[in-house]
């Protein structure tokens, strides 16, 4: 590459980031003086936050663009290769090779994939740092990351085989619903916000590229797949799964602190 | 204040962030480097290319942090905060939803949602193929995503204030789904399932949070753990209701 292409793809995507950042600033800076109608303390720090927000996330974006976007699409598109899976690249004899079970090479680079890109997301990193903020440190940084990261890459793993088999997306969604609704009737109440919350956190930026060409590839290649139909969903269970995950990590930390105080309790 | 001791200071403080994304992305290029090398057995392409991309994905990685701790949180709560002593709820929700509108109106990877499943729909013969029939499709669901994430915060803001709890508000916006889900054109309903999710982009998740919380923490009688939290959730939801309601109706 190219040292002047270098520096005009910079320029490009950070006049990209400041048009998405514009309305924002312009919505809070006009309610700031429009309505509020006070100076904003720290007015310059808060600006030259603002720039590095800027420059970080179009840094961000260049890079990803770069270095993981082409060779993850690569990779989601060779692992849901016929010749890959089957050794053939005859679409018939895929359909008559593989069973559900052979695409588990998929299903581990789903899940990986979906750990790993949680634990690089901006807005997650943003969220925890605010949780464990507000909870006086009793919400852990990493307790809160590991948690989402884990519902992420089983609902990107679980969505992968939804593809292969077939089954109408609404069923795995509604099972969800049920299990969340139930799990938010026995789990802590100070955790149950915050776990919806990270339902919607998880996939911006980094998730949703990857996983939308893992998602595409594979309803490209199964048989009797449309990609347009069923290349969608993993979205959904991305922002699905880290719900109960996190309220499964309230609930664990509530039983291991109650054992705790029991036993010290009982020492004494 | 002496300068040359505060530019250490951020110095110092960047050192420790980068540190931090150094490990945040070390999952990534385990995993990659793995599949890449082990499963596929392919070599890695434009090595150089791919060092200068990680090289910038941890720099940009790091100054975003920074910038939500100077600019994002503190702007958010110190407008929450002048919001809940100026007392005037109107405002707080015009600006509520204007924030949710007007974040998401602008948002990439709505756009491309938008265009994606205008491409589904005149596939499945559901709107003409015709440019400009996909393009208002487009348009159409991007407005309608943009309205729905805009009452979400609205309701969020509203609930804050009146100290509901968020789990009505979600099982109801899951029954919802649910009703809806079973009289949708059946090729919208994995769009409008994903579309939840893409709404909320890395500069409004910090900004609105900080906003819920601010908020909560300046209104007597709030938590901001339970009460702050919430409306992120609520605008992961409200889009799938309002997409697969536009499918009903424009399909």
């Amino acid at each position: 590459m190219m040292f002047s292409e270098v520096i005009n793809q910079i320029i490009d995507t950070t006049i990209a980031t400041f048009r998405d950042v514009l309305p924002i600033a312009a919505i809070l800076f006009g309610f700031q003086f429009a309505v509020i109608r006070k100076p904003l303390p720290n007015l310059g720090r808060v600006l030259i936050g603002f720039f590095w927000v800027l420059i970080g996330l179009s840094l961000f974006l260049i890079g990803l663009e770069w270095a993981l976007f082409p060779l993850g699409r690569l990779m989601a598109q060779q692992l849901t290769d016929p010749v890959f899976l089957a050794g053939t690249a005859d679409v018939a004899a895929v359909a008559q090779a593989l069973d559900w079970s052979d695409y588990y090479w998929v299903y581990l680079f789903a899940f990986f994939v979906g750990f790993a890109t949680t634990i690089a997301e901006p807005s997650l990193i943003a969220v925890a740092i605010k949780a464990n903020e507000v909870s006086g440190g009793s919400i852990g940084i990493w307790g809160l990351r590991l948690s989402v990261a884990l519902g992420v890459a089983v609902g990107i793993s679980l969505g992968c085989y939804r593809i292969v088999v077939g089954d109408p997306i609404q069923y795995y969604i509604m099972a969800g619903y049920v299990i969340v609704v139930l799990q938010t009737l026995v789990a802590p109440k100070l955790i149950i916000p915050l776990a919806y919350d990270s339902g919607g956190v998880t996939t911006s930026t980094v998730t949703v590229p990857l996983v939308a060409a893992l998602g595409l590839g594979l309803a490209e290649t199964v048989p009797g797949r449309n990609p347009l139909i069923d290349g969608f969903g993993l979205i959904a269970f991305a922002s699905l799964f880290p719900i109960m995950s996190v309220m499964a990590y309230a609930q664990i930390t509530q039983k291991l602190n109650a054992r705790e105080s029991k036993t010290s309790a009982e020492d004494q | 204040m002496d300068r040359r001791f505060s530019l250490r200071d951020t110095l110092i403080k960047l050192l420790k962030f980068l540190l931090g994304s150094i490990r945040d992305l070390a999952p990534i290029i385990a995993v990659v480097l793995f599949f890449q090398l082990v499963v596929l057995q392919q070599p890695l392409p434009n090595v150089g290319q791919l060092l200068m991309g990680v090289v910038f994905v941890l720099l940009g990685l790091t100054f975003f942090i920074h910038g939500l701790e100077q600019g994002l949180f503190p702007i958010g709560e110190s407008m929450a905060h002048a919001f809940a002593r100026k007392g005037s709820a109107p405002w707080l929700l015009i600006f509520a939803f204007a924030l949710g509108f007007g974040t998401t109106v602008a948002e990439p990877a709505l756009i491309a949602v938008a265009a994606e499943a205008a491409k589904v729909a005149a596939n499945g013969n559901l709107i003409e193929a015709s440019q400009a029939s996909q393009a208002s499709y487009a348009n159409g669901l991007r407005m309608s995503v943009a309205l729905s994430v805009g009452i979400a915060i609205l309701l969020g803001v509203l609930r804050i204030l009146k100290g509901w709890p968020v789990q009505w508000f979600i099982i109801g916006g899951y029954i919802m789904v649910v009703i809806m889900t079973a009289f949708a054109p059946e090729e919208i309903i994995g769009i409008a399932y994903d579309s939840g999710g893409v709404t909320t982009s890395t500069i409004t998740v910090p900004l609105v949070t900080a906003l819920g919380v601010g908020l909560a923490s300046s209104i007597k009688g709030r938590n901001p753990m339970i009460d702050g939290f919430g409306l992120i959730a609520l605008a992961s939801l409200t889009p799938m209701i309002f997409v697969m309601a536009y499918g009903m109706i424009v399909l």
